[in-house]
C-alpha cells in the first residue's frame, strides 16, 4: 500500500493506541466483558444439551470452541476498526493523514493493535473456559494456530475494507464497523455444519474463509481429524480477500482525496 | 503576483478543485518564496481551506498543479511531508493522552531525532513544561493551541501551514503565539502560509497577502500596497471592500 514501511512510524501509532488503552479502564473491561458472557452462555448451553443428547455429548466443546473462534474473528475485526475509529472520534485523522505516515504503516499498526486487544480480551476467557467447562482451546495446538491465522486474516480484511468506507463516507459508515461481521455469523456456519444450509447458500458459505475454519474445528472436535486441506483452502481465499480489501482501501482513500472527505470527520 | 527568484517553496499553477457541482478553487496560481510569510485571506467558502488541504496533499486537484519543495502533491507527498507541518484549530490531538505522549507519538511519526530533548526544548520555548504530564483534554483552549503549535514545530518544518492559528485565543495569548511564529520563521527561514480572519495578525506577521473570493484570487500584494491601492487604513477595510465587491482606488478613478 504505497511506499516503504518504517518500523518507527508503525511503532509510534501502536504506542499511541497503547497509551489510550491503558489510560481507560472501561476500554479494557469492554475487551473482556462480552467474550466472557458469550463463552459462559454457550458453555452452559453445551452442558445442558450434552446431558440430553448422545451426539452432543460426544461432540464435546463444539459450541464453546465455536464461540471462542467466532470471538477471534469478530473481536479481531472490531479491534482493528475501533483503533481506526478512535482517530475519527478524537478528530485526529487530519494530523495522521498529513503526517509522513503511509497507509501501509497505518494498517500495520491497526493489525498489531487488533492482536494486542484480542490477547487482552481472549486469553482470560480461554482460561475461564478451562476453569468452568474443562475446555482447553490451547490444547488444539497447531490446529489452533491454523484456525487463528485464517480467522485473523479475514478479520483484518474486513477491518481494512470498513476503514476505507469510513474514510470515504465519514462517520455515517461507522455502524458498519460494529455490524458487518454479523453478516458472516449465519453464512460461515459458526454453530452448525454447512450441510444444514440450503444448497444455493452453501455456495456462498464456501466462498467465505471462516466457513472452512469452523468446519475444520468440528472435524477436529467430533472426528478428531485435522483437515489441513480446509485450512489451505481458507488461506488461499484469505489471500484473495485481503488483496481485494487492500485494493478497495486504497481506492476509497484515493476517492476520499478526490472528494475532500479527509478534511471532514463528521457524518 | 510577486516575482519569485529562488525555487519557490510552494508553487500553485492553475489549480482547480471541483466537488461534484461546486467549484471550490477556480484556476488559482501563486508561488511563495522560501522564507516568506504569506496570508491567505477570504470569507467563508472562498477556497482557503481547500487550497491549504491541496498543498498538504489531503485533496487531489481536479486540474492544475501543486508543488511543495519541488515535490508534486499529492503524488509525491511522502517525499516532503517530513519537511512540512501544519496547525489548525479544527483538528485535535487525542484528549486522553498526555501532552508528552502526544508529542512523542508525533515526533516519531515525523522521524525527529532525540525525541525527549526536542520535546523538552519546545516545552521550554512554548511554556509547556508544567503541562507535559497532563492529559491534553484537560487543558484550556490557549494551552491546547500551544500544544498544537509545539506539534507543528516538532520536525523543524521548512514549510508551515497555519489555519487560524489564534482562533478562540484571548488577545494576550494570541499575541504571544504570533511572537513565537515570527521568531520561528526568523530562526529557521521557514516558509509560512497562514489562513486567518484576523487582519491585525496578518498585518503584523505577513509581508504578502493573497485575497480569495469564490475560489479565485481577487488580489495579491504586500499589505502596504493593498492599503494604498484601496485607499484604506486597515486590512480589515480592504477585506470588506473585496468581500463586498467594491473597486479599489485605481479602478474607481478609471
Amino acid at each position: 500500500m504505497t511506499g516503504e514501511l518504517s518500523a518507527h512510524r508503525v511503532g509510534a501509532m501502536v504506542r499511541r493506541y497503547w497509551y489510550l488503552l491503558r489510560s481507560s479502564w472501561p476500554r479494557i473491561l469492554d475487551l473482556i466483558y462480552w467474550p466472557t458472557v458469550q463463552m459462559l452462555m454457550w458453555g452452559f448451553l453445551q452442558l445442558y444439551i450434552g446431558a440430553n443428547s448422545g451426539f452432543f455429548a460426544r461432540a464435546g466443546g463444539t459450541f464453546i470452541g465455536a464461540v471462542l473462534l467466532w470471538d477471534i474473528l469478530f473481536r479481531g475485526q472490531l479491534g482493528f476498526s475501533i483503533s481506526f475509529l478512535e482517530e475519527m472520534w478524537a478528530r485526529n485523522l487530519g494530523n495522521i493523514m498529513m503526517s509522513p505516515l503511509r497507509p501501509v504503516e497505518f494498517v500495520a499498526a491497526l493489525m498489531i493493535m487488533s492482536l494486542i486487544r484480542l490477547a487482552i480480551g481472549m486469553v482470560p476467557v480461554t482460561l475461564l473456559a478451562i476453569a468452568f467447562f474443562g475446555f482447553n482451546l490451547w490444547s488444539l495446538g497447531f490446529a489452533l494456530a491454523a484456525f487463528f491465522a485464517n480467522l485473523i486474516l479475514t478479520s483484518w480484511a474486513v477491518g481494512i475494507f470498513v476503514s476505507g468506507l469510513v474514510l470515504r463516507n465519514g462517520m455515517g459508515a461507522e455502524s458498519l464497523a460494529w455490524t458487518i461481521m454479523f453478516l458472516l455469523l449465519p453464512l460461515t456456519c459458526v454453530y452448525y455444519p454447512v450441510a444444514v444450509l440450503p444448497h444455493w447458500l452453501q455456495w456462498v458459505a464456501w466462498v467465505l474463509p471462516p466457513t472452512y475454519v469452523f468446519e475444520g474445528m468440528r472435524a477436529l472436535l467430533i472426528e478428531h481429524v485435522f483437515r489441513s486441506d480446509l485450512m489451505l483452502q481458507a488461506l488461499a481465499l484469505n489471500i484473495v480477500l485481503f488483496a481485494a480489501a487492500a485494493g478497495a482501501f486504497l481506492w476509497l482513500l484515493d476517492s476520499a482525496r478526490r472528494q475532500g472527505s479527509l478534511m471532514q470527520t463528521g457524518e | 503576483m510577486d516575482s519569485v527568484t529562488a525555487t519557490p517553496a510552494i508553487a500553485i499553477d492553475r489549480l482547480v478543485k471541483v466537488y461534484r457541482t461546486t467549484t471550490a478553487v477556480d484556476g488559482i496560481s501563486f508561488a511563495l518564496a522560501p522564507g516568506s510569510m504569506t496570508a491567505l485571506l477570504g470569507g467563508n467558502g472562498a477556497g482557503k481551506t481547500t487550497t491549504i488541504a491541496t498543498i498538504m496533499g489531503l485533496v487531489t486537484p481536479t486540474s492544475g498543479e501543486v508543488r511543495v519543495l519541488g515535490a508534486h502533491m499529492p503524488r509525491q507527498r511522502y517525499r516532503v511531508l517530513q519537511r512540512m507541518n501544519f496547525e489548525s484549530p479544527y483538528v485535535d490531538m487525542p484528549m486522553r493522552l498526555t501532552v508528552r505522549q502526544n508529542l512523542t507519538v508525533f515526533a516519531q511519526l515525523y522521524g525527529v531525532a532525540g525525541v525527549a530533548e526536542r520535546i523538552a526544548e519546545l516545552a521550554a520555548d512554548l511554556d509547556l513544561t508544567d503541562l507535559l504530564d497532563r492529559p491534553t483534554g484537560k487543558l484550556s483552549a490557549g494551552q491546547k493551541t500551544r500544544v498544537s503549535l509545539a506539534k507543528s514545530l516538532l520536525n523543524h518544518p521548512e514549510v508551515l501551514l497555519l489555519d487560524e492559528p489564534t482562533a478562540s485565543l484571548d488577545p494576550d495569548t494570541a499575541d504571544w503565539v504570533r511572537g513565537r511564529l515570527e521568531a520561528y520563521r526568523r530562526a529557521r527561514g521557514a516558509t509560512v502560509l497562514l489562513a486567518s480572519h484576523n487582519m491585525v495578525e496578518v498585518e503584523r506577521l505577513c509581508e504578502r497577502v493573497i485575497i480569495m473570493k469564490k475560489g479565485r484570487i481577487e488580489d495579491d500584494d504586500t499589505p502596504a500596497r493593498l492599503l494604498d491601492r484601496y485607499g484604506r487604513h486597515t486590512l480589515e477595510e480592504v477585506f470588506l471592500d473585496v468581500a463586498r465587491g467594491r473597486a479599489h482606488v485605481s479602478e474607481a478613478a478609471q
